[in-house]
This record gives structure tokens, C-alpha cells and sequence, in this order.
């Protein structure tokens, strides 16, 4: 690892870390949402130190994407603004911590402690190019299945969210053009 | 045409020379509203230094409770986003930064604009602003997956996602000439984008200046500074992924690169007199119903001619 190198990835890793810990210590949703993605961006970077330029790249874009969308949820599903009314961003204290510092130290004893397998073979030529053959051969079958499953997820998601939503009150007539008609006959 | 990657010296010159390029798009859009208004051309033509005088001496708006980091972050976001995209646009031999993956690296650029327009919008704490911001992001839903297959369509053409590699396979024909939808879609891609025409209405008069209403100053200037930008570095990223980039006769390939640039970025640019402004409600249903199966046609008929030809 070159000098430059070396600079980037703490400066990457400190910002990663550092975005992620505010997440959950200012007290707007908005801040929130874009604070884990700029935590997200760093670690996409971090990925182009790796020489996995797809990978980093696509992470930033996924990312910032979906932080986009989530904040609008948010805001939308707390229905008050929440720049006037600063709000705590963490819920059930003491199960999310003892979660998290579970996880953490799993993780870590993990990478710490398991003999790592050196390294069999070269990496390929075009790493973009094996990607896509691994996603689009082997993995192809786990793709297809896991993009409808998602997507249900978050359908019925919102459903759930949202019991008394606009199709609880119009049915499928949902620019309530039909109702209107009818309450003027 | 090999492209090289220049030294990161070279790099404020990238960023000057985008800026020239968004003051002259600027300047045509002065000239075409002086004619418009029957005003003396001139002084259109100086709108771009009158309008950064102006703004530069104007002070900052602040409003009650207003979120400064994530509003300044969202006003500056737009020209960042341009300077990030041109990074990777070869400029005839050379490049600031040869990414094997620059097609995603330009979505990538995009996508930030998700982020920047709606924190623009969100920052200020006020109505219009706000909604506003939210008009861009569902725009954004409409206009993203098909700008995000028009891109795909070059670069499944040309076997790579590196501009260079695009460049080098339009040398026997340009990829306008067999993949005009998806040119258009891109081109219409990049108006959405950079919140232009007919696709302003987060910033239109139908919300009393949606995102921009409570921007003044150098916020203001950062924001529209940054639109003309974006719109001169996706014409430049149209002139290389569908318009040849540096080929061309006579002339030296970075100068094709420029004159190819400013001629799409005036047609941008004029669209603005000749379209009216779409509402994000209705632009929906034609974008993913319409639009969005004719690229993915488009991208069809370009991988069948790839595979056909081996």
C-alpha cells in the first residue's frame, strides 16, 4: 500500500465511521438519512482502493438513490415536519445496543481470529466481465428469485405501514373521480 | 485514437474549461431571452456576468429553523455533480480520470442530484422549497430508469463502459445513427436532470420558485451556475457516447470534442423557448409506459446487432 493510498483509505474509513456514528446522534431525519449516505459513499470508495471500480461505483449510486427515496418515506410516514420538532433517532436503547455491540463483536472476533486462506490463483483480467458471467450463470437462478421477493417486501411493507391509505379509503379509483360523480348525482 | 490520462495538475484546467462551456450555454440562453423580449442582444449576452455580479453582492437568505448544512450542500451539489461527471468525458486524447467503468461512474454522478435537488429544497424549512424538492424527486422516478438503459445501450455496443473503448467503436459510424432512441432518451435524460425546460418544474413558477424560492445569493448562484453546467457536461458526455466524441475530419479530435459540445448544448439549451413545462405527476405514466419499453426495444435491437455481428 502506497502512501497515498494508505491516506485515502483512513481518511475513506474515518468518514465512514464517523457519518455512520451521527446517524444516530443529530436529531432531524433528514440529516439522519443523509448522514448514512455519505457513510455508504465513503465505504463505495473504499471499494475503488480495492480495485473494484463496479462494485464501489454502483454502491455509491445504489446508495445515494435509496437514501433519496428513504428520507421521503420518513418524512412522509411521521407526518409532521421534523425540522421544526428535532427528534431522538434512536429506538428501543438497550436491545439495539446489545445487538450492535453483539454483532460487532462477532464480526470482529471473526476477522481477527480466523486463519485467513492465502490467496489461490489471480484475479481476472476484466473483473467487470467475471462479474457479470458470476451473477449471470451460477447466480442467475438467485437473482431472479430475489428480485420479486424484495419486491414484495416492500409492497406489503408499505401496506402494512400504511392501513388506512389511499386505497383503504377509495378502492382502486384512486383520483376519486368515480366517488365525486356519484355523491353529484 | 488511444486515450491517456492526464496528470491531476491538469485537473482545475477540467473544471475551468467546464465552466467556460456552461458560461457560453448561459450566454445563448441571455441572447435567446433578449430576442424573445425584443431587448437589445448584448445584454443578454452579458446576462451570465451581469446575474454573478448581482448574486455575488446580494446577501444570504435565512429562514426560521432552516437546515444551512444540508441546503448549501444541496446548492452547491449541482455543480460538484458536473465536475465529478466531466471527470471522466475524454477531451479528444486526453482524460482527467481513464475509470474502466466511466458509463456507471457518470450514472453514479446523476444519481447525487437526487440528493442535492431535494436537500436544496428541504433546507430552507418552507413550503415551496420543499415541495419543490419533492417535484424533482418524482421526476427523478420517471426520467432515471430510462436514462439509466440509454446509457447501457453505448456501452453494450461497444463491449466496455470505458469512454475511451465508446469513442474508439463509433470509429466506422456514429451510435446516433443506430440507436436514435436511445440518444433522445439520453438527451431528454440530461434536461431532466439538470431541472432545465421542459423539465423545471421543481423550480418553477407553478410553486412560487419551488426550490429555489427562498435562495439568494451565492446559494442561488451555486444552483444555477450548476444547471447550466450539468447541462454542458451531459452534452459532452451525449457528444462522446453518441456523437463520435473526438472523430471527425481536419479538425484536431478535442476540438471536434468542443465544437460537437457547444452545438448539443445550444439545443439544449433552446429547448427551454420551445417546450412547455411537464408536471412530474403526469410525466409518469408516458415515461414508464412509453418511453421506457422503446429504449429497452432500442437496447434489444442494439445487443441482437452486437451478437448477430460476433
Amino acid at each position: 500500500m502506497s502512501v497515498v493510498t494508505g491516506i485515502v483509505f483512513w481518511v475513506l474509513a474515518v468518514v465512514a465511521v464517523a457519518a455512520g456514528v451521527a446517524v444516530f446522534r443529530v436529531d432531524s431525519m433528514a440529516r439522519a438519512t443523509y448522514a448514512l449516505a455519505a457513510s455508504f459513499v465513503a465505504v463505495g470508495l473504499a471499494l475503488l482502493l480495492l480495485d473494484l471500480q463496479f462494485l464501489g461505483v454502483l454502491t455509491v449510486l445504489m446508495m445515494v438513490m435509496e437514501m433519496a427515496v428513504m428520507a421521503i418515506y420518513m418524512i412522509m410516514f411521521m407526518g409532521m415536519n421534523p425540522a421544526l420538532m428535532p427528534m431522538s433517532m434512536v429506538h428501543g436503547k438497550r436491545p439495539a445496543l446489545a445487538v450492535a455491540i453483539g454483532t460487532f463483536v462477532v464480526l470482529a472476533a471473526g476477522a481477527l481470529l480466523v486463519p485467513w486462506p492465502s490467496r489461490r490463483g489471480a484475479p481476472a483480467g476484466d473483473l467487470v466481465q467475471s462479474l457479470g458471467e458470476a451473477v449471470m450463470h451460477s447466480k442467475m437462478l438467485v437473482m431472479m428469485t430475489v428480485s420479486p421477493v424484495l419486491f414484495t417486501t416492500i409492497v406489503a411493507a408499505l401496506v402494512l405501514a400504511l392501513p388506512r391509505g389511499r386505497y383503504d379509503r377509495l378502492g382502486d379509483d384512486l383520483n376519486g373521480t368515480g366517488r365525486r360523480e356519484r355523491s353529484r348525482r | 485514437m488511444t486515450v491517456t490520462q492526464v496528470s491531476a495538475g491538469w485537473v482545475p484546467f477540467a473544471a475551468v474549461l467546464l465552466l467556460a462551456v456552461a458560461t457560453a450555454g448561459a450566454a445563448l440562453d441571455g441572447v435567446l431571452t433578449a430576442r424573445a423580449t425584443g431587448r437589445p442582444l448584448v445584454g443578454g449576452l452579458l446576462v451570465p456576468a451581469a446575474e454573478t455580479a448581482r448574486l455575488f453582492r446580494q446577501r444570504r437568505r435565512t429562514t426560521v429553523a432552516a437546515d444551512q448544512l444540508l441546503q448549501q450542500f444541496g446548492s452547491a451539489g449541482l455543480l460538484i455533480a458536473a465536475l465529478l461527471m466531466v471527470t471522466v468525458v475524454p477531451l479528444g486524447r486526453w482524460t482527467v480520470a481513464d475509470l474502466t467503468v466511466g458509463v456507471v461512474w457518470f450514472n453514479a454522478m446523476d444519481v447525487l442530484l437526487w440528493a442535492a435537488v431535494w436537500l436544496a429544497g428541504w433546507g430552507p424549512n418552507s413550503v415551496q422549497p420543499l415541495v419543490g424538492g419533492h417535484r424533482f424527486l418524482a421526476q427523478a422516478l420517471s426520467y432515471e430508469l430510462p436514462l439509466m438503459f440509454a446509457l447501457t445501450t453505448p456501452a453494450v455496443a461497444a463491449g466496455s463502459l470505458r469512454l475511451g473503448d465508446l469513442v474508439a467503436a463509433q470509429s466506422g459510424l456514429w451510435f446516433v445513427v443506430w440507436m436514435p432512441v436511445a440518444f433522445l432518451v439520453f438527451c431528454a435524460g440530461v434536461v431532466a436532470f439538470s431541472v432545465w425546460g421542459p423539465f423545471s418544474a421543481a423550480v418553477g413558477s407553478g410553486a412560487a420558485g419551488g426550490v429555489l424560492a427562498e435562495s439568494a445569493g451565492v446559494d442561488r448562484w451555486l444552483f444555477a451556475a450548476g444547471r447550466y453546467a450539468l447541462l454542458a457536461a451531459g452534452a459532452a458526455f451525449g457528444v462522446t457516447a453518441f456523437l463520435g466524441g473526438g472523430l471527425g475530419p481536419v479538425l484536431p479530435g478535442w476540438l471536434w470534442v468542443l465544437v460537437k459540445t457547444a452545438l448539443l448544448l445550444a439545443v439544449l439549451v433552446a429547448l427551454r423557448r420551445r417546450l412547455p413545462v411537464v408536471r412530474p405527476e403526469r410525466l409518469a405514466v408516458p415515461a414508464w409506459l412509453v418511453v421506457l419499453p422503446l429504449v429497452l426495444v432500442q437496447l434489444l435491437v442494439v445487443s441482437v446487432v452486437v451478437v448477430v455481428r460476433g
